[in-house]
């Protein structure tokens, strides 16, 4: 599934194109956010909580070597098998492996980020090994050939009808229908054949508690469950920046991440694995690929605090507008903007300038990541490494001759306002100049203020 | 006390009676206040477009043009936040951070250093009221509605003074018009879509005249209200503030 | 390996040590736990039921799912009866389980692989009974995990409602792979 990558504003327009889906998209986004708004409220220790997630996040990153190390053991000692993954291919390697001890063929995944962002289906895929991904919204866009566009809300992108268009293809329910109870209740059937059948689940990862070597799970649908289980074999996939000390500490994120996600309380499982069941398997892969490098960039480690609430998704007005496949990554959005140019700048060197910085996603961030920092943060690494065109650079410069001096400033200024008055025209040309394809100009004064101030100034 | 006008260069420019407006209403209060000339523009532009290492000069001058004065006021919460957040020079911190310190937007400087409990102006519309996301967040001008934190906001207790006002509740109170700077031309598709539902919300609930706190939001939003002719009158809040002054 | 690549590179690039902070006791503002936990739980898809010390739960059970053919209880059942429909645990309608305790702020209930029986029951079964006491009502995360976060079950779950989700379109769906609704017996001492 890896395309060409297209830049943000390109995909944008695009997505654009259809005002009356982009509406739709947008407006049921905000709902998201306006029932997150609702239920925070109700706790009016919610800032509080804000400053201790972050808090607990920041300790455990100042000491992620102690704390992973202390992890593993307790895991080893519970009977998990615990691996270690530097980057994504050593990860799929990992994965790939376990299935190949097992001879399993039969495969069902619950959601994790972190195999989108190794690409793990395909890489399988092309060892002959089929995933069936049990979430409904990325069984959804598993059978659709896409990636999902958002992290919490895989399929947001996909209207009912369209879904009932794949399901007819792939499940057989009845042409044209677009109910989503009936369609969700057909994937019900579908996926139950799939959970009876597997042979080796894969999980994600919520948190992993380095006390007691458990990891915890969430999911509404119980799909994480059900195919953990089901399975001879669990295979859990966690990033290093999972990991918080206590078991006591889970009482702050689970009291915030699914407020902050959707709105709910809490969702409807939270499960804890410590210890396989008897006769099961159990193992946990630990992954960096690139996270160590991020803690190492002192503008950017705190990204690492992101516990994946989507909540910066669903506010971000520009996210609303351009859909999450604009971001051309796993992670979509604020945060997958500050993410991704960490494993690529060239790549994503588009994506820290997908943003007004109006600092809603800082806002509403339950571990209190400065979103809108580091994306500013990011315009100037890629600006001074290179990755920005060799013609901004050049207007850029020019721009910050002019403003540097009273007296350029003063003549050019003149000058573009008399400009604007004698070619009106050349001015709105839409292709010349973008501001003018939906908007009108200003009319320019006769005067500029400080015209104005020398002749009138003081004597108000 | 001796308060300098920082007029955003683009203001100067194009809006002079967003500055006017600003000079009345002080002067007005009784402050002795100044227009350096030196001044140009805070570099916001080449920094947020990722060359905060071009705007050094800019800086120079800015410091240059600033320095010695009490408080430095500007109807702009974005220059604003950006000299707060970004304005150093190496060889003159002493004098970057004193600047740092003294700058505030217009209505934060009214409010918690001014202290005005009334205002003369009469302003008889129905208002909409576009805070700016820079001034709102970024200058803690207005809580959010993002936070779990009292609300308050600056601009609102300023405009509440004005007589005859009516104040329109918006469905998307602090959503941000798109603007963004360079991101209205490098995101043209994007910057419009947002800026094309701020109108709408207004049109909805029948506001006459928008105001904000921001003439680069306002800008904006004025282009794409006067493309489609819509009965929306765009205001810069200095200019209510000082309605009929 | 990429163990020690990755252990040594964390060890290299961390920050300065941030310490961890103690987490306050805050309350659940509402004096009325139980009015609370049945809100949460209505929200979120599930039933409460309040039920005197000593009420039989499993005719309760079969009023409420009459069209159940294999009910496992694990409350006041039938242990053979359980023992022979757990072989064939997709088979099963209904399954009643006791949980630990019940957390008002969102009405979840905690149960473990004891509480449980086989760890999969709760998540294959068509609809849901959890039976708690309702002085094991707490009122939020901190106190509940005051009260059990020392026990490290080998598994261990927060159930709060039925299988959910509302990934076509956002309109919500109960039942999506596991129980279709759940009923919460909570017993008055």
């Amino acid at each position: 599934m890896e395309t060409k990558t297209i830049p943000h504003a390109e995909a944008a327009t695009k997505f654009l194109a259809n005002p009356a889906r982009v509406q739709w998209h947008d407006e049921t986004l905000w709902f998201v956010r306006y029932k997150r708004d609702k239920i925070v409220n109700e706790i009016p220790e919610w800032e509080q909580l804000r400053n201790l997630a972050s808090q607990i996040k920041e300790h455990t990153l100042s000491q992620l070597d102690q704390y992973l190390e202390q992890f593993e053991a307790a895991a080893q000692a519970n009977g998990v098998i615990v691996h270690w993954a530097a980057d994504a291919a050593d990860h799929n390697r990992i994965v790939h492996s376990i299935l190949q001890q097992h001879n399993a063929r039969k495969i069902v995944k619950s959601k994790s980020m972190l195999t989108e962002e190794c690409h793990l289906n395909p890489y399988l895929e092309a060892q002959g090994i089929e995933v069936v991904d049990t979430d409904l919204g990325e069984r959804i866009v598993q059978l659709n050939k896409e990636m999902p566009s958002h992290i919490v809300l895989p399929a947001i992108h996909i209207k009912k009808e369209e879904v009932g268009e794949i399901f007819h293809q792939h499940l057989g329910t009845e042409k044209g229908a677009s109910d989503p109870l009936y369609l969700a209740l057909a994937a019900r059937e579908h996926l139950r054949q799939k959970f009876l059948a597997a042979d080796i689940a894969i999980t994600g990862v919520n948190f992993a508690v380095a006390e007691t070597g458990a990891i915890v799970v969430c999911t509404n649908e119980g799909n994480a469950d059900l195919g953990a289980h089901l399975a001879k074999v669990h295979i859990a996939c966690m990033g290093i920046e999972k990991l918080i000390p206590r078991t006591e500490h889970l009482s702050v994120f689970l009291r915030m991440l699914a407020r902050n996600a959707t709105g709910q309380n809490i969702t409807a499982y939270s499960s804890h694995f410590r210890k396989p069941a008897p006769g099961q398997e159990m193992h946990i892969v630990i992954v960096d690929n690139g996270r160590t490098t991020q803690l190492g960039r002192e503008a950017f480690r705190n990204s690492l605090k992101c516990i994946r609430c989507g909540a910066c998704l669903n506010t971000c007005p520009v996210y609303r507008r351009s859909g999450g496949h604009s971001y051309h990554n796993a992670t979509a959005g604020p945060i997958g903007a500050i993410l991704a140019p960490n494993l690529d700048m060239r790549k994503n060197a588009d994506l820290p300038f997908a943003s007004t910085l109006c600092g809603s996603c800082t806002d509403v961030c339950p571990v209190k990541i400065d979103i809108h920092n580091q994306l500013y943060q990011w315009r100037q690494v890629l600006t001074q490494e290179g990755y920005v065109p060799a013609a901004k650079t050049a207007s850029m410069k020019a721009m910050a001759s002019v403003l540097s001096s009273p007296a350029r400033y003063s003549f050019a200024g003149k000058w573009a306002r008399k400009f604007l008055r004698w070619f009106p025209s050349l001015a709105l040309n839409k292709r010349l100049n973008p501001w003018a394809k939906q908007r009108d100009l200003p009319t320019p004064p006769k005067e500029s203020f400080r015209e104005w101030y020398q002749k009138n100034g003081g004597n108000q | 006390m001796r308060v300098a006008l920082f007029i955003p260069c683009y203001v100067d420019q194009f809006y002079p009676q967003v500055g006017i407006a600003t000079l009345k209403l002080l002067q007005h209060l009784g402050l002795d206040v100044h227009f350096p000339m030196q001044q140009t523009c805070c570099g916001q532009p080449m920094a947020n477009g990722g060359f905060e290492h071009l705007t050094h000069s800019c800086n120079a001058n800015f410091i240059k043009a600033f320095d010695g004065y009490d408080y430095i006021v500007s109807p702009s919460g974005s220059c604003v936040l950006h000299v707060k957040d970004h304005l150093h020079d190496p060889k003159q911190e002493d004098k970057a951070t004193q600047v740092r310190q003294r700058v505030f937007e217009l209505c934060e400087f009214l409010t918690d250093i001014v202290q005005v409990q009334s205002l003369q102006a009469r302003f008889p519309k129905r208002v909409a009221v576009h805070q700016g996301c820079h001034g709102q967040r970024g200058l803690q001008l207005a809580a959010s509605t993002e936070t779990v934190t009292p609300r308050f906001s600056k601009p609102l207790q300023l405009l509440k003074m004005v007589e005859g006002i009516e104040l329109v509740n918006l469905d998307r109170p602090d959503e941000c018009c798109g603007f963004g700077g360079t991101f209205c031309v490098t995101e043209e598709a994007v910057s419009a879509a947002m800026g094309l539902s701020r109108v709408a919300d207004y049109t909805k609930h029948e506001a006459q005249v928008v105001t904000g706190t921001d003439v680069s939001c306002l800008m904006h939003q004025e282009g794409l209200i006067k493309r489609r002719k819509l009965p929306v009158q765009v205001m810069h809040i200095a200019e209510v503030l000082a309605a009929g002054l | 390996m990429s163990r020690d690549k990755i252990l040594a590179a964390a060890r290299q690039n961390k920050p300065a040590p941030v310490p961890l902070p103690e987490i306050p006791a805050f309350a659940w503002p509402a004096e009325d736990l139980l009015a609370s936990f049945s809100a949460a739980l209505e929200k979120s898809g599930g039933k409460a039921n309040l039920v005197k010390a000593g009420t039989p739960i499993a005719p309760a059970v079969k009023a409420l799912y009459p069209e159940a053919q294999r009910i496992v209880n694990y409350v006041d059942g039938d242990t053979a009866v359980n023992e022979q429909l757990v072989q064939d645990p997709a088979a099963i309608d209904v399954v009643v389980l006791k949980g630990q305790l019940g957390v008002a702020e969102n009405a979840a209930i905690w149960l473990t692989d004891w509480d449980c029986a086989n760890r999969v029951l709760p998540f294959l079964t068509q609809h849901l009974v959890l039976v708690i006491d309702k002085d094991t009502l707490v009122g939020n995360m901190h106190h509940a995990y005051a009260v059990m976060g020392q026990q490290n079950p080998a598994y261990g779950v927060f159930i709060a409602g039925p299988s959910k989700t509302a990934d076509i379109e956002q309109s919500l769906v109960i039942g999506a792979h596991g129980p279709r609704s759940m009923q919460v017996f909570l017993i008055e001492r």
